[in-house]
């Protein structure tokens, strides 16, 4: 299980670095959704991988914590994923301005090649 | 303490985010509403932080827990003397920025205001948190203020910026996440004062895995600070954006500066400095060059942000606490000094003709064309004997950045460079922090001094319009400067006194686990 949890998060990451550094918006857009996945992936790990078990303790029982999941790295990664939501839709906002006002989609405004 | 005086420390978060939410539904026609709310919540919050800073000291930190649930478990906020310091600066940074707005720059865009007071709120909960991931929302929530900003008022050019500043912030914010959940993961807290009552019971084998954490939220606040190499996204956008931004912008690399510093000293306890130096020295390197190489203000102002940062995370990273002191002071003088720079350039750049300068940028580009067009149908109350003030005030402003008498960069620069040489035993590194941050002080007064010969003895160039507004907080944050110099002997003791908290942590981690 944890083996393709790595893999997964691997192969995000080296897709969205990658896209990040290509010179055109749309791909950097891309890139930088793909290292967020990948980020969230990651901090939901960091809680352990663990099948079938709830983050929520019930009244009365004393918790034992092998049979419940943490629910920190989940709250975090709920947080993570609002604030990577809205940040690449501003993000998008402003790559749409710079389409419209430069006429081109690349990073810096202009084509370096001809 | 009674119970007001307890939720004091909340204070500078809450008030800005109520006084920028309340603006938001107001039409933005209703200019004067708004900026009257901006204007005194900003001077609200200068009131609460300067109430913050001078009774800091009592309990020796201030510690709230919001919820009121024990510190192990729930969010604490915590000031001591160096957060109080912080938000000190930020709160008058906000009040001089939304003055200086109010002769039209608030009226370049849409919510300036509610940005400027979302600003602030992320910085001084930034500030005072004492949890990792809280530090990270708040991060965030200036970042995204921060990002509106560079863009307000519009234009080619700060559109351009800002497509950089974003996606490097971005992956920044992305390398912050990685870090704190590995901490987690392997300390199973993200309390500061928690994670350093943990260290010792971590399992060798675990600790590389923690310090990899560390030193990834590292990356992420260096690249805030503007640490060469990961620092030359900060020139251009800072230049590009409007004046009121770009002043508040200077406190921005210092959240970084703050963050690393505190993170570190905490949770490690001071070890591993060399490398905060060694990058510190970097960067006052690439800013030395950097403003010996350009020639429009506001990229020197950029380097100058730059100088300031790397000066400040290399003396604190000697660990001398007298030089950390000597630090604080010059980073609160350089801030207010570099503010002030970012808005006299809009007032100075305003008399330079289109076109008349090899080095000027149409005024297109910088997305003032229509702006100053407007401008002239509704003249001001213009001050008598512009250029002499201006050029008065611009001298003053030189003064400090470069640190030369009678002006407080003198001091500071001073003060860390006395305490340099009584060390008992100099190390090589701390030779070549002396030799640059006298190179700097050089620099900058090369630099600015070209650049303040071609704006003010230079023919040809029209008288600029300059209204109250934009004069009054250059002239404040002149005055605090001033002050400073005159109360150097008390404001030198609160600094030693911000050091020693740092350096000692032990009070801080007390005070915080002592809350549950």
């Amino acid at each position: 299980m944890e083996i393709v949890v790595a893999l997964g998060i691997a192969v995000l990451t080296g897709s969205g670095v990658w896209l990040l550094l290509r010179p055109r918006t749309f791909q950097v857009i891309v890139g930088l959704s793909l290292l967020s996945y990948a980020v969230n992936l990651f901090i939901f790990v960091m809680g352990w991988v663990r099948l079938g078990l709830p983050p929520i303790v019930s009244a009365g029982v004393t918790p034992d914590p092998a049979k419940f999941a943490d629910p920190l790295p989940q709250a975090m990664v709920l947080t993570a994923i609002v604030i990577a939501f809205a940040t690449t839709a501003l993000f998008l906002v402003v790559l749409l301005a710079a389409r419209g006002l430069t006429g081109n989609d690349h990073v810096d405004g202009e084509e370096t090649d001809p | 303490m009674n119970v007001a005086a307890s939720h004091l420390v909340i204070v500078p978060v809450l008030l800005p985010l109520v006084a920028g939410a309340l603006m938001l539904p107001l039409s933005e026609r209703r200019h004067a509403l708004k900026g009257a709310i901006s204007i005194i919540s900003a001077s609200l919050l200068l009131a609460c932080t300067i109430l913050l800073a001078m009774r800091v000291g009592e309990p020796l930190t201030y510690v709230y827990s919001v919820g009121d649930w024990p510190a192990r478990f729930g969010i604490v906020l915590v000031a001591d003397q160096l957060s109080a310091l912080m938000v000190l600066l930020s709160a008058t940074l906000g009040v001089s920025a939304v003055l200086f707005s109010f002769a039209g720059w608030d009226k370049a865009g849409a919510h300036f205001h509610s940005l400027v007071q979302f600003l602030l709120t992320g910085l001084n909960g930034a500030f005072l948190t004492g949890d990792l991931f809280n530090l990270f929302v708040f991060f965030e929530l200036f970042l995204a203020a921060s990002y509106a900003l560079a863009l307000h008022g519009g234009g080619i050019r700060r559109v351009r910026a800002s497509v950089h500043y974003i996606v490097l912030n971005l992956a920044a914010s992305l390398l912050f996440l990685v870090g704190v959940s590995l901490m987690y993961g392997i300390a199973g807290t993200l309390n500061m004062a928690d994670l350093a009552t943990e260290l010792p019971r971590i399992a060798k084998e675990d600790r590389a895995l923690l310090e990899i954490g560390a030193a990834t939220l590292g990356v992420a606040f260096v690249v805030k600070a503007g640490i060469w190499p990961l620092g030359f996204w900060l020139s251009p956008t800072y230049a590009a954006a409007s004046a009121p931004a770009a002043a508040l912008f200077s406190i921005l690399s210092k959240v970084g500066v703050y963050a690393a510093v505190r993170v570190w000293y905490i949770v490690f306890g001071g070890t591993g400095g060399e490398f905060l130096m060694y990058g510190g020295i970097a960067t006052v390197i690439f800013a030395v060059l950097g403003m010996l190489s350009s020639h429009g203000l506001g990229r020197i102002a950029g380097f100058s942000v730059m100088a300031s940062s790397g000066t400040v995370l290399s003396t604190i990273g000697l660990q001398i606490p007298a030089a950390t002191a000597a630090a604080f002071y010059y980073l609160t003088a350089s801030t207010l000094g570099i503010a002030a720079l970012y808005l006299i350039v809009e007032l100075v750049e305003r008399s330079r003709e289109p076109g008349a300068d090899i080095v000027a940028i149409t005024a297109e580009e910088y997305g003032l064309a229509s702006r100053n067009d407007e401008r002239e149908e509704q003249p001001g109350v213009a001050i008598p004997g512009t250029m002499a003030v201006l050029g008065l005030t611009f001298t003053g402003i030189a003064l400090v950045i470069a640190g030369l008498p009678p002006l407080p960069g003198f001091v500071a620069k001073f003060a860390i460079l006395a305490t340099l040489l009584n060390a008992d035993s100099i190390q090589p590194a701390a030779w070549v922090l002396l030799a640059l941050i006298l190179l700097a002080s050089l620099a900058s007064i090369i630099s600015l001094g070209r650049a303040g010969v071609r704006v003010f003895w230079l023919e040809g160039r029209s008288i600029p319009r300059v209204r109250p507004a934009e004069i009054v907080p250059i002239g404040a944050l002149l005055a605090a400067c001033i002050a400073l110099t005159i109360a150097a002997g008390p404001a030198m003791r609160y600094m030693a006194s911000a050091a020693e908290s740092l350096h000692n942590p032990a009070s801080y981690i007390e005070g915080v686990m002592r809350s549950q």
